[in-house]
């Protein structure tokens, strides 16, 4: 049976009809066609299909689509404004921050909020808080300057 | 990975709830993280017919100390009890060891009532509940009862919770003077589990001898348990 779901996603309000068991990255990737969300593992554990949910970083792969319905939903398509990247985006870029790219919409959206909370970090507590975003190339180093770089450029 | 379809139905009260859940018996499942429940269902080796998400319900989300006693409502996420002024003050541990449960993104959603409930062998909540000698409150269609943590986990997967029943808060002691507790574990490095962990809570008197020591183990056997015999050698 369908449920209708009125979402917000990046500003922009989506009302739909889906089915309970279909996962948010689902409802974002196919039916939004926002694909920058990305499924890694899809087993809770990769973090790649990160999104902030009423402002708080969630696996978008581990909640119903149905469960948005009335909530803010902010994908890494919403970051940049006006055509200027995010200052993490931006940062991202500048120290190199990927290398295959696949796993970094999740590690920004999960710094976006981690920034929030503490706009001053330590490099271990950068460390700490994106535990649960998985990189398989570069190891973390460049990950964790482009986000200390952003801290800085935001503050 | 597409779970088997199921009715969904969102409760948004207790009353609600339980009510769901005797109609819709033993075919349903609660929801309220999602953070052991959806990844089951994925795996379909847990395949609902009905989900009832309790994830709104405002009255099992709040966290309130009492005299003695720390009241921690189902709902409460990891991350509020990691982050609880109210919490780091009456039961610091109960903070410390949040904050190692899975990673950040899992506690922004996880719940105690999900983790006591579900009752994963290698979870962090299960040692400190035991350890600490909490209480679990269930609340059924003939109202509340009250289940001591060493009466709560019965075996892997496997609670003291009756059908029809559904957590509604635990309650933790708040230390006192002369009582410590600490948690240490050794977490898997993919999924955070404890490969092992302990926590464990002494009392000790004026001379500085242990008046009463709790020591429980998660992640080493079927269900978490207390190590008895570490307890009697370090009692005195």
């Amino acid at each position: 049976m369908g449920h209708s779901i009125k979402v917000t996603v990046n500003g922009v309000t989506h009302e739909a009809t889906v089915e309970p068991r279909m996962l948010l990255v689902q409802f974002l990737r196919e039916v939004l066609l926002l694909t920058g969300t990305h499924i890694g593992c899809d087993t809770s554990q990769c973090g790649a299909c990160t999104v902030l949910v009423d402002g708080v970083a969630t696996k978008s792969c581990t909640m119903f689509a149905v469960q948005a319905d009335g909530k803010e939903i902010t994908t890494i398509e919403g970051l940049a404004a006006n055509g200027d990247l995010h200052p993490l985006q931006k940062a991202f870029w500048e120290e190199h921050g990927l290398q295959c790219g696949f796993c970094t919409p999740g590690v920004i959206m999960s710094s976006y909020d981690f920034l929030k909370r503490n706009p001053n970090p330590t490099e271990e507590e950068i460390r700490h808080a994106l535990e649960g975003n998985y990189c398989r190339c570069t190891g973390y180093q460049n990950i964790v300057k482009a986000v200390k770089k952003a801290a800085q450029s935001m503050s | 990975m597409i779970p088997n379809n199921f009715e969904y139905i969102r409760a948004n009260s207790v009353q609600e709830a339980l009510q769901l859940l005797s109609q819709k018996g033993d075919g349903a499942r609660l929801l309220a993280g999602g953070h052991s429940l959806i990844p089951a269902m994925k795996l379909r080796l847990n395949a609902p017919e009905t989900v009832i998400d309790i994830s709104g319900i405002q009255e099992l989300a709040s966290i309130r100390r009492d005299g003695d006693r720390l009241h921690i409502g189902a709902l409460v996420t990891h991350r509020t009890v990691e982050t609880s002024d109210e919490v780091k003050s009456s039961c610091p541990v109960l903070s410390e060891a949040a904050a190692l449960i899975g990673d950040p993104l899992v506690r922004n959603r996880g719940t105690i009532g999900g983790s006591l409930a579900h009752c994963d062998p290698a979870a962090d909540y299960p040692a400190l509940t035991l350890c600490l000698g909490a209480e679990i409150e269930a609340t059924g269609p003939s109202g509340s009862r009250t289940i001591a943590a060493d009466d709560f986990f019965v075996g892997m997967f496997e609670t003291a919770l009756q059908s029809g029943e559904m957590i509604t808060r635990v309650t933790f002691p708040v230390l006192g003077k002369g009582t410590g507790a600490a948690y240490e574990k050794f977490s898997h490095p993919a999924s955070r589990f404890a490969v092992v962990g302990v926590a464990a809570m002494v009392t000790l008197d004026g001379g500085g001898n242990c008046n009463s020591v709790r020591v429980a183990i998660t992640g080493a056997g079927p269900s978490v348990f207390r190590a008895t015999k570490v307890e009697q050698a370090l009692t005195g």
